[in-house]
């Protein structure tokens, strides 16, 4: 029998909670750094949208002169870079902070000053890439940055620099998250959670830590490399000097497939986290997705070169390539079906976050389905590099990511903030950003079929391209409209939505046995767990009811300390990086490695608990 | 050094398997992808320096703003001995763990500082390698073997002399008696490291130095 507290009755008044912006500089509470990362990602995002928007606006006719092409290029590369490493990646952070601790019963993470460090210099990676624009030299060479376009030769400016350091900054971000998830998720779970017990989220959130702690140091030293030759004089990627230009695509893509399961995995755990509880049924195939989702990312690391095939490596590797990618669509299909199983015959519940779940189903499979089209060599040299591909990593991205990402936001919202969303505004957001998606990237299907190539800033009146183009900018407007409303419902939930329960979607989940939004110590009672859905269990057990968990004092609760020390090597991290963006500054490097060597011997001698 | 961990609270680790160290393990077996890429890279480019000086041969090359022939780069005898001398140094500091496990601050110092001094050694080694090559005409941006053996080795290098910081600020730890034998793991944790270093250099040594 589980022991779960719930309702202490004669409980102390809780303690205030701590205020002002020096708190928040200092935490290490898991839960304010989840915001912290939800906040920024989320104006991160806006940022891409808009960048989106004025490409649409651009494309909206033919030959327009709203944006020059230089401008295009910097725009298309900063949107999917943005969308990428400053959106998705971490939106799904946002959820592994304040959700794997309360999902497994634990206090906080394995090393929660580590925790905050990832955070800023987080951060700060994504003001030193944004902060090109004000240098009028955003990266534009697209963002996987193909040699040899990215050769001092063809790329003088700091366009490329600013990418290469800014994107070097946000991998130390998220190698230092992925070990400290990787360290909580195995060794924090509460007595009783064995590893198949696990809640499916924190399983999707495991088998993403281990593709980025494997994918992120490849990209690394590519970065370094074309570092090296950029600023240093080297030829790796240079073929005047006997580089291969190719190397670049290998080792770049050795890292790009595994990222796309990194976008895509907890997305996966967040959908499969709604769907049983909005269906009133366990999910259905639970060993079977724990298994397929390790074999998703197993196969991630053997197909990189699918995306190559136009490089012409000869028919055994395209063989070898494109069997493997095909084989992806046997684990990918079996946790669709386990979705539709675990839907089928429930007693469904009509919430926003399960339209957007069932959203995400849907634009999943479209997505997933022109994704084996192009696995196929001779249809993807026709393809490749049309709208028919922005199309494709547009369904699985945004119809997969981002719809899943969004249905966790209205599922765990009121558990964040103590305030339920509303409904109606939710449904309207749902259905016009449903609308708006489809006709943004619908139609691309259509127009890369018929030729119009991708990252060209227009095209010519009469080649048949106006109609779908004029749609989807019509249906871009939509979509970023779709968005207002979220952000008004936010707004107006925060001031004035209804007050959440512990539960209010009677989830299985240990999160909702604890009160809305969680004390800083999330589980006064260290919980017991002996099934995969704890909560119902208790929940029958009780007779079908729980009583609401009051507030505690949390007194003689043992909590880390906050400490400045992480933001301060965060600082040095980042700067000792920029020092070798404007040509090598060597006191800038020496300066920032200080700072970093005195951040982490005070943070390693500081006391950590109170 | 201080635990970083908010589980004092939570004794028993769900594995049984201490988290720092668990966290070391994991930091290794990334780093492991990052030293795999960057081997990949020198030996991709094995063979594929269009002028000289080479590792093996002897070639032609630019010396002086004259093109010259150019001895082999390499010469095996004192990289053996810098390789043994580091191959030592992860058995002293085995032993220095083992004395501070045991509480033997004498023996814990003595093999800590044979073990940082073995690594001190071992950069010596590197930085008059670099200095010695240059000087036979293998620069930087000489060729691909001088870039991508510059680069990987250099990279091991930097991770030798955060080791030997490690090391020596637990060497600093013990000498003030801040190391007793229930706060062993911390030395063990660094070690770990130290072996990790030492493994990628027996990596290194072959197919860089050995392996024609």
């Amino acid at each position: 029998m589980s022991t779960i507290a719930m309702g202490h009755a004669g409980a102390e008044a809780a303690p205030a909670e701590k205020k002002g912006l020096w708190s928040w500089i200092t935490t290490v509470d898991h839960k304010r750094i989840g915001i912290l990362y939800g906040v920024t990602a989320f104006l991160f995002f806006l940022l891409g949208g808009l960048e989106a928007l004025l490409i649409r606006w651009q494309l909206g006719a033919p030959d327009k002169t709203f944006l020059s092409p230089e401008a295009y290029n910097q725009l298309f590369t900063m949107h999917g870079t943005t969308m990428i490493f400053l959106g998705v990646m971490p939106l799904s952070a946002m959820f592994f902070n304040y959700f794997i601790p309360l999902l497994i019963g634990a206090r906080d993470v394995a090393f929660p000053r580590l925790n905050a460090y990832s955070y800023w210099v987080f951060l700060f990676g994504g003001l030193v890439l944004n902060s090109s624009f004000l240098f009028n030299a955003a990266p534009d060479m697209g963002w996987f940055a193909y040699a040899n376009l990215t050769s001092k030769q063809f790329s003088p400016g700091l366009n490329v620099d600013f990418w290469i350091i800014g994107l070097q900054i946000l991998g130390i971000a998220s190698l230092a998250a992925a070990v400290n998830f990787f360290v909580t998720i195995i060794n924090l779970r509460a007595p009783g959670m064995k590893m198949m017990r696990m809640p499916m989220f924190v399983w999707m959130s495991l088998i993403t830590q281990v593709l980025l702690l494997l994918a992120f140091p490849i990209i690394t030293v590519a970065l370094v490399l074309l570092m090296l030759d950029r600023s240093f004089g080297t030829h790796f990627f240079v073929p005047s000097g006997g580089g291969d230009p190719v190397l670049w695509q290998h080792l770049f893509w050795l890292f790009g497939h595994p990222e796309v399961y990194i976008l895509i995995l907890p997305a996966f755990g967040v959908v499969s986290e709604i769907l049983p509880v909005f269906s009133r049924k366990p999910l259905f195939g639970y060993a079977a997705m724990v298994f397929s989702g390790c074999f998703i990312a197993f196969l991630g690391f053997g197909v990189w070169s699918h995306h190559m095939f136009s490089t012409g490596m000869g028919p055994m590797a395209d063989t070898v390539f494109s069997l493997g990618t095909m084989l992806i669509a046997i684990p990918t299909g079996v946790k669709i079906f386990n979705w539709i199983g675990t839907v089928w015959g429930g007693s469904i519940q009509y919430k926003t976050p399960m339209y957007f779940a069932l959203g995400f189903v849907a634009m999943f499979i479209i997505g997933g389905l022109s994704g084996v089209m192009h696995a196929s060599p001779p249809a993807d040299l026709q393809q490749t590099d049309s709208y028919f591909i922005v199309a494709h990593f547009h369904y699985v991205l945004f119809g997969g990511s981002i719809f899943a990402l969004t249905a966790g936001a209205y599922y765990w919202f009121p558990k964040m903030t103590g305030r339920m969303l509303s409904e109606s505004l939710g449904k309207v957001h749902f259905w016009l950003m449903f609308l708006g998606f489809n006709l943004t990237f619908a139609p691309m299907h259509i127009l890369g079929l018929n030729g119009m190539p991708r990252r060209v800033y227009t095209y010519s009146a009469g080649m048949g391209f106006e109609f779908w183009n004029a749609v989807e900018t019509a249906g871009s407007l939509i979509l970023g409209f779709s968005f207002l409303i979220f952000i008004w419902n936010i707004l107006k939930s925060l001031k004035s939505g209804e007050v959440a329960t512990a539960d209010p979607w009677h989830g299985a989940t240990l999160e909702w046995s604890i009160p809305s939004p969680p004390q800083e110590w999330n589980f006064a009672v260290e919980p017991t767990v002996d099934g995969r859905d704890p909560l119902w269990e208790l929940r029958r057990a009780r007779g079908g009811t729980l009583p609401e968990p009051a507030r505690v004092s949390g007194k003689g609760i043992h909590l880390p300390s906050p400490s400045y020390w992480p933001i301060v090597t965060a600082f040095g991290t980042a700067l000792t990086l920029v020092g070798f963006l404007m040509h090598v500054t060597l006191w800038v490097i020496l300066l920032g490695v200080a700072i970093t060597m005195l951040g982490i011997f005070s943070w390693a001698f500081e006391p950590a608990d109170h | 050094m201080a635990h970083d961990t908010a589980h004092a609270l939570h004794p028993p680790t769900a594995t049984g398997l201490d988290t720092r160290k668990l966290a070391i393990w994991t930091f290794i077996g990334s780093e492991c992808l990052f030293f795999a890429t960057l081997i990949s890279n020198y030996l991709v480019y094995k063979g594929e320096s269009l002028v000289g000086p080479l590792p093996h041969e002897t070639s032609q090359c630019m010396l002086h703003g004259q093109m010259t022939t150019c001895e082999p780069i390499f010469e095996i005898p004192l990289v053996t001995f810098g390789t043994a001398v580091l191959l030592f140094s992860s058995f002293f500091v085995v032993l220095a763990l083992n004395g501070a496990q045991q509480g033997n601050r004498k023996k814990l110092i003595g093999w800590l500082s044979a073990t940082v001094v073995c690594g001190l050694f071992f950069i010596g080694m590197q930085v008059y390698e670099f200095y010695h090559f240059y000087h036979k005409g293998l620069g930087y941006t000489t060729n691909l073997f001088g870039s991508s053996f510059y680069t990987l080795t250099g990279f091991h290098g930097t991770h030798v002399t955060l080791g030997v910081i490690w090391l020596a600020t637990m060497l600093v730890l013990a000498i003030r008696g801040k190391v007793p034998p229930e706060k062993s793991l911390n030395l063990e944790i660094a070690a770990l490291y130290w072996h990790f270093v030492d493994v990628v250099w027996i990596v290194i040594f072959p197919v860089v130095y050995l392996m024609r």
